[in-house]
């Protein structure tokens, strides 16, 4: 009973991981039409110069983890602002293209961060209450998952409250109606689009420091590794449905912690067949609009 | 959608001598280069900063067959991408299947190379099929995560299942069922060759298939799916044909790369590979027959010669915000990228021809990936989100 407990527990916390950096993912997608593969390297970004920060000022006190995620989702807002700029500006309207610049940026930017943090993993250290476990029903469930499904959970609210109540929330909604409208009313729909690559790029910075802790280390392939499941959540849930994604991402991530304790470790594949299940039956996606 | 095609109409009023030698030309130019390279291992020629040794060593003869192998992965990939307008990011699965597959079949089965080339390519066949089926559920960006996924889920089986596929370690060719002509470095010569043989199948499969009516329908549909449909054809069953066509070109390639290297590796399925064949068929031109040959060969000869400048003293002596960069071959490739992609969209082949087009005073065509996503553009509709 507490292994079960144990797994589900882990599952939802997994699952809160993928939904950082789906968030991002399918709001990009879903605006914008940009399948963004440079997502990835947001998050290693952020995740390095977080894991600089808090070495510098102690790595285990809560505040020295504070400002490193604050400073993670800084990190990951600014380069992806940048790259909206000065890579996806200019090719607006030009999925393929850019999908294909994001796949170079990708590309370059692992590069650089191997070239620079070396290309083995680098252990971190966290609070010492984040390598505790607390007991739930027996089962011992280490604290780390308690923190990403907090930070997923703030996430999911802050962006459902956003999008649903604000100025830009709306214009947002509805450049993705209509966008020719909105311009002709006279809103600038371009800034709606560098703000979510923002919105995108912080979530996704905000995960790779909380991915490093949940990993116990960062490398500068930690984001490749998340991406493509964060690629498959998106798919599964449905592109540009923030809920399918959140339900997806739960959904796969328990899936996956299910299958690699009873099934021997075939997680990954469980996923991999989940995603063509999903595809065949529904090929829009959980909560997808059908074509 | 080849330049010969186009060029003809504008050849039609001079004479026919002229019109004559001008169609036959391309192929005579083919052939020529085909026994030139044929021809190279028997000639002594140095070409400094490019070959590491005379073109009859087995040095050089070994880098100009890699770069037949990725040329011919190259031209497969640009089947899907150039002729029918799907952007798979899972193309590597089907090269590592011929890899694995042939390692696999000679190492497990015991039996002798043709036989195990066919159980390859058979495995490679239904690999393709059944994902191909799954994948082509969705088009445009989500076929490209799916494929991605399917790609994945590949490495993924390949490092897990050490006892057949060598794991991380890689799975080395086991000689006993291979002609004694292809193995060891003194071979390097006839490996060479089969690369070269290799290559001019896959070229021809990609040429009969420009032209086929297959080919001609895949097109057609990138062009407009709705318009195919109302004329009751079946666009995705062609679509299928020519992913699986593809995808067994690829694993040709696969084979000759676990011939060539006598092993494999797990890269050899990985999602990074297919990034790499993108990058060298849009740097080469997407759409061009002879794009994706220059763009897989290009390619090749720049990641060997930037990782050889990498080692070097020069860079060493450079301050680290040169020398960072300067050092990993990726990032320079990567930049290389982003920047054809920005600036140049077309590739190698589509500039060329632009060029030429305009020399014509002929109003350029759309170049390259302008051109297919003018095309994906039409039948685009937006996507809802909510909360």
């Amino acid at each position: 009973m507490s292994t079960l407990i144990l797994i589900l527990i882990t599952g939802v916390g997994l699952g809160a991981l993928y939904f950082l950096v789906a968030s991002g993912l399918s709001l990009i997608y879903g605006l914008m039409h940009v399948l963004n593969f440079a997502h990835g390297a947001f998050l290693t970004f952020g995740a390095f110069l977080g894991f600089e920060i808090a070495r510098r000022i102690g790595s285990d006190t809560w505040w020295a983890f504070a400002v490193s995620v604050v400073i993670g989702g800084a990190v990951g807002a600014l380069f992806a602002t940048l790259t909206e700029l000065a890579l996806i500006r200019p090719l607006y309207e030009r999925h393929i293209e850019q999908v294909l610049v994001t796949v170079g940026l990708a590309l370059a930017a692992v590069a650089l961060f191997e070239g620079i943090w070396g290309s083995d993993p680098i252990y971190i250290s966290a609070p010492p209450w984040m390598n505790e476990t607390t007991s739930v029903f027996g089962a011992l469930v280490p604290n780390t998952y308690w923190v990403l499904m907090a930070a997923a959970t703030l996430l999911l609210i802050s962006l459902v409250v956003f999008l649903r109540f604000t100025r830009f929330g709306m214009i947002i909604r509805a450049g993705v109606e209509n966008r020719k409208m909105v311009t002709a009313l006279g809103i600038d729909v371009r800034k709606a689009f560098t703000l979510v690559f923002a919105i995108g790029g912080s979530a996704a910075g905000v995960g790779g420091v909380l991915a490093s802790h949940y990993t116990g280390y960062v490398s500068a392939h930690l984001g490749s590794t998340l991406l493509i499941f964060a690629f498959i959540v998106t798919v599964i849930g449905g592109l540009g449905s923030l809920t399918g994604a959140a339900i997806a991402s739960v959904l796969v991530a328990v899936l996956q912690q299910f299958a690699n304790y009873y099934l021997g470790g075939t997680g990954d594949l469980i996923v991999v067949v989940a995603l063509a299940a999903v595809l065949l039956v529904r090929p829009a996606g959980l909560l997808g609009r059908t074509a | 959608m080849t330049a010969t095609d186009n060029s003809a109409p504008a050849s039609a009023p001079r004479s026919a001598v002229t019109s004559e030698l001008r169609r036959r030309a391309p192929l005579l130019a083919g052939v020529g280069f085909v026994v030139l390279l044929a021809c190279l291992p028997l000639l002594n020629i140095s070409i400094p900063g490019i070959l590491p040794t005379p073109t009859y060593q087995p040095g050089a003869m070994a880098l100009m067959s890699l770069a037949m192998v990725f040329a011919a992965l190259a031209l497969s990939y640009n089947m899907l991408l150039g002729t029918s307008g799907m952007l798979s990011f899972g193309h590597a699965l089907y090269f590592g299947a011929g890899a694995y597959g042939l390692g696999i079949a000679l190492e497990h089965l015991g039996v002798p190379l043709w036989p195990g080339v066919l159980i390859a390519l058979l495995g490679g066949l239904v690999i393709a099929l059944i994902t191909g089926s799954v994948a082509m559920r969705v088009n445009g960006i989500p076929f490209a995560m799916v494929t991605l996924a399917f790609a994945q889920a590949g490495s993924v089986l390949v490092r897990r299942n050490a006892s057949v596929t060598g794991g991380e370690e890689g799975l080395s060719l086991n000689t006993e069922g291979v002609p004694d002509a292809l193995v060891g470095v003194i071979n390097t010569r006839n490996l060479y060759w089969a690369c070269l043989v290799m290559v001019v199948v896959v070229y021809l499969v990609a040429l009969w298939v420009d032209r086929s009516r297959l080919g001609h329908l895949a097109s057609a549909t990138r062009e407009n799916e709705l318009r195919v449909r109302v004329l009751g054809l079946k666009p995705n069953r062609a679509r299928l044909a020519l992913f699986v066509i593809a995808g067994l070109c690829a694993g040709l390639a696969g084979m000759a790369y676990m011939l060539l290297q006598s092993g494999t590796v797990p890269r050899a399925v990985s999602a990074d590979l297919t990034i790499t064949i993108l990058v060298m068929v849009v740097l080469g031109g997407v759409g061009y027959r002879w794009g994706a040959v220059l763009g897989g060969v290009v390619y090749t000869f720049l990641d060997q010669r930037l990782t050889v400048l990498a080692g070097s003293d020069a860079i060493d002596a450079l301050p680290s915000v040169l020398r960072i960069p300067l050092s990993e071959p990726l990032f320079i490739l990567g930049t290389l990228f982003i920047l054809v992609v920005l600036f140049a969209p077309g590739g190698i082949a589509g500039t060329v021809h632009a060029w030429i087009d305009r020399r014509r005073h002929r109003s350029a065509r759309d170049e390259g990936l302008r051109e297919l996503d003018a095309d994906a553009s039409a039948n685009d509709e937006p996507v809802e989100v909510r909360a």
